[in-house]
């Protein structure tokens, strides 16, 4: 046993936080302008960094930076609430299109991803399946030399600002359902798409995505037709390094404290001398290093290349319903000046907590519900039947 | 070692842990920890062996008689014999017999325990007047080690305590204190020894945890209602991976809390702390489960999932209250209370 990093890693988080300290700052972080987390300064800044590219194999023409590596830059970035989704979309995008893509994709779309010039999304669930996600209905009917894909999308997320969308198709509905899947890459400039906003419960927004009879050349095609599943494993494969969520509790806590420790309660106590309220903190920061617990056994499985599964379940299984435990606390401690939002100038901590609070939901649901990361653990990690 | 971020057993741990495993699988199996629970909740039998095995020695150093392993190396044995509900005090036992080790002074007497000819032990909470209440092993242990007022102080020789009829039959006594000579070792020496205890106890916890999953799970997949095994149902699958992810968190922790304290790093006792909390909790919360799956079986005396769930119960409680452990890591945390008398 060792929980310490290598000297080379340690340096390589100072760098990440002299990096942050330069490039990236809360104020940055305005939800209410487009409905996502996306700062495009700081997306940059990465990708000049080289950063973006890190995690993509050097023979695929990527940095090949370690899993350690990954999971401190992960670490830091959202330590310092500094947005993880679009580069986390555009690794993973990449990679995919480094293994499996086209020459074509491999020459034009990844380096204009990698260099931070473009966006992707991911064109997965659709209305009617879900976790499901195999049972993807959305067609791709080859005519001539072209694809004609017909269907719809939901929760496209950043497809409004994206140019792209990797798409989950069915290319062979009388096959078992995991056997008759294609992926292709589809610009989203290309004539027959439509995207609507879907707006959520918390700020940020999402989309549904309809596509009427779109046509692409073979050349967007990623990886074999009906070879789609097996996309979708490099797609999970990637996640491993460089998907986040271990450490969304800490800034949420951080503000809690600081709340609890500054305000005055109406009768002149500070809730921090609380017991309950103490006790309450205490319990999420020992969760906090279960979740770095984790995160660090993820990254070191990952790191010998073993592939793991249950791991990333139960880390994000915990990390999930910790979080939204967290949130609840917190907000209940402010009592009803928990209530004002990001859009109130009275809000506390420019309605950090508030606006945690309402998007932590969420965080339990998409990239695999609580629900199937518990499957998961049932069957791979206990042994136990499939359940009925 | 420093900066592999090794997060799993070493191949030199993994061949500990198997050979510790084999070693209580066949001298400790249940019907050892009931036969225990009869008497005075000490097996002197399974403690002699054990210590051929080496295993109270095992983290003293070698000038002294013991085999200079890590503390790292004697979490792998306090790992496996918590999950068989040893009736030994070897967590006790080794964190005493390195105090005295570290105070300095006490070579002969710390020989003697890492032979295991003497049994030693540790007063968690402090004496009031000159006894000191419910102290883990204090029914069978020679020597006794307390701290009272900043000092650290050794006896021995006085009378084991009487074991006195308690939730998971552990060898639970009151020992008058009497003879007590101080040793070296202040406080900071006196809360590291009980933080080596709350981490190797966190240990224990989760080899209890993961055994009474494993138990459970297996009645699962035998016990057949409604003409299915109940193991196919969901909620049970639910249920038991919400306790074995919680334990596997524990898992982590509670080792990354051992090599903390092994390697001296700057958070280690908070660590620790945090650590034996976490791991009881999760191993409640495990035992519990794995009762509630076993029906009206798992509260009979019969079945041993119900041993799981008394340790699981007892172990964190001979050092008080889990609230007050959370009170105290959220004094370092946060400072004392404003307006505490
Ligand atoms: C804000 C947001 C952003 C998203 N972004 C994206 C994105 O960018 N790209 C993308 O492709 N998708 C995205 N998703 C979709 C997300 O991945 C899905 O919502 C998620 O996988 C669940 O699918 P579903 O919503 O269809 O729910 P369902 O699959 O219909 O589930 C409904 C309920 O049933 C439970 N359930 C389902 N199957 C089982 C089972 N076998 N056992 C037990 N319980 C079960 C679920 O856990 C859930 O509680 C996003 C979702 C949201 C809300």
């Amino acid at each position: 046993m060792d929980f310490s990093f290598p000297p080379e890693v340690e340096a390589f988080r100072t760098e990440v936080k002299a990096f942050l300290a330069d490039n990236f700052d809360e104020s940055m972080l305005d939800v209410t302008h487009d409905g996502t987390m996306h700062v495009p300064e700081l997306h940059a800044a990465l990708a000049a960094e080289g950063w973006l590219a890190g995690p993509v194999p050097k023979e695929l023409g990527g940095g090949g930076r370690t899993a350690l590596e990954s999971i401190v830059l992960n670490e830091e970035m959202q330590l310092a609430r500094a947005p993880i989704d679009a580069m986390g979309v555009t690794v993973i995008t990449a990679a995919i299109l480094m293994e499996h893509g086209s020459d074509h994709l491999k020459e034009t779309v990844v380096p204009a991803l990698l260099n931070g010039e473009a966006l992707t999304s991911f064109g997965y669930t659709e209305p009617e399946s879900g976790s499901d996600v195999a049972a993807a209905a959305t067609k791709a009917v080859k005519d001539g030399d072209e694809w004609a894909i017909n269907g719809a999308k939901m929760w496209t997320t950043m497809a409004h600002i994206a140019d792209y969308v990797i798409l989950l198709t069915r290319t062979d509905p009388d096959v078992p359902k995991h056997k008759g899947l294609t992926f292709f890459l589809v610009p989203f400039d290309t004539p027959g798409i439509e995207i609507q906003p879907v707006p959520t419960m918390a700020t940020e927004r999402s989309n549904a995505t309809f596509y009427d009879d779109v046509r692409l050349s073979d050349d967007w095609r990623v990886g074999e037709v009906n070879g789609g599943w097996a996309v979708m494993k490099t797609a999970l494969k990637y996640e491993r390094g460089v998907a986040g969520g271990q450490f969304m509790s800490p800034p949420v806590i951080d503000a809690g404290i600081d709340w609890a420790t500054n305000h005055e309660r109406a009768d002149g106590t500070r809730p921090i001398d609380d017991l309950a309220v103490r006790e309450r903190l205490i319990r999420a920061q020992i969760d906090v290093e279960v979740c770095r617990g984790f995160a660090y056994h993820c990254a070191d499985l990952a790191n010998e290349g073993a592939m793991f599964g249950v791991e990333g379940s139960m880390t994000k299984l915990f990390a999930s319903e910790t979080f939204k435990r967290h949130c609840r606390e917190i907000h209940d401690m402010m009592g009803a000046e928990g209530l004002l939002t990001l859009e109130s100038p009275e809000a506390h901590h420019g309605g950090l907590i508030e606006e945690a609070l309402r998007h932590s939901p969420v965080t339990a649901i998409y990239g695999g519900t609580s629900e199937i990361n518990r499957n998961m653990v049932a069957e791979g990690f206990l042994g136990l039947p499939r359940a009925r | 070692m420093i900066g592999l971020m090794r997060t799993r057993y070493s191949e030199d741990e993994v061949a500990v842990r198997d050979a510790f495993f084999d070693f209580f699988a066949n001298e400790c199996p249940t019907t050892t920890v009931r036969a225990a629970a009869e008497g005075t909740g000490f097996d002197p039998a399974l403690w002699s062996s054990l210590a051929a095995m080496g295993a109270p020695g095992m983290a003293l150093p070698e000038s002294l008689g013991g085999a200079g392993a890590a503390l790292t190396d004697l979490a792998v044995v306090a790992d496996v014999a918590g999950a068989h509900l040893a009736p030994v005090p070897l967590i006790e036992h080794a964190v005493t017999a390195r105090a005295l080790a570290r105070a300095g002074g006490h070579d002969d007497l710390v020989a003697e325990l890492a032979e295991g000819s003497t049994l030693a032990t540790l007063a968690l909470r402090p004496p009031t007047g000159d006894t000191a209440r419910l102290v883990p092993a204090g029914a069978v242990a020679d020597v006794l080690l307390h701290h009272c007022d900043g000092v650290t102080s050794s006896s021995r020789g006085n009378a084991p305590g009487i074991k006195l009829p308690n939730t998971a039959d552990l060898p639970l006594a009151h020992r008058v204190i009497s003879d007590a000579t101080a040793i070296e070792l202040d406080t900071d020496g006196w809360n590291r020894t009980v933080d080596e205890w709350r981490a190797l106890t966190a240990v224990a916890y989760v080899g209890l945890a993961k055994r009474a999953i494993e138990i459970g799970v297996a009645y699962t997949k035998e016990r057949i209602q409604f003409g299915v095994l109940i193991g196919t149902f969901q909620a049970l699958q639910h249920g038991f991976a919400d306790a074995a992810t919680s334990v596997e968190g524990a898992h982590l922790l509670a080792q990354r809390a051992v090599w903390a304290l092994e390697t001296e790093q700057p958070g280690a006792s908070r660590l620790a702390g945090m650590a034996l909390l976490f791991a009881a909790e999760s191993a409640r919360f495990a035992a519990d489960r794995s009762v509630q799956y076993h029906g009206g079986y798992g509260f009979s005396e019969e079945y041993d999932v119900q041993l799981y769930h008394r340790h699981a119960t007892a172990w964190i409680l001979q050092l008080g209250d889990p609230a007050a452990e959370y009170a105290r890591l959220a004094d370092a945390e946060f400072g004392p209370v404003m307006g505490a008398a």
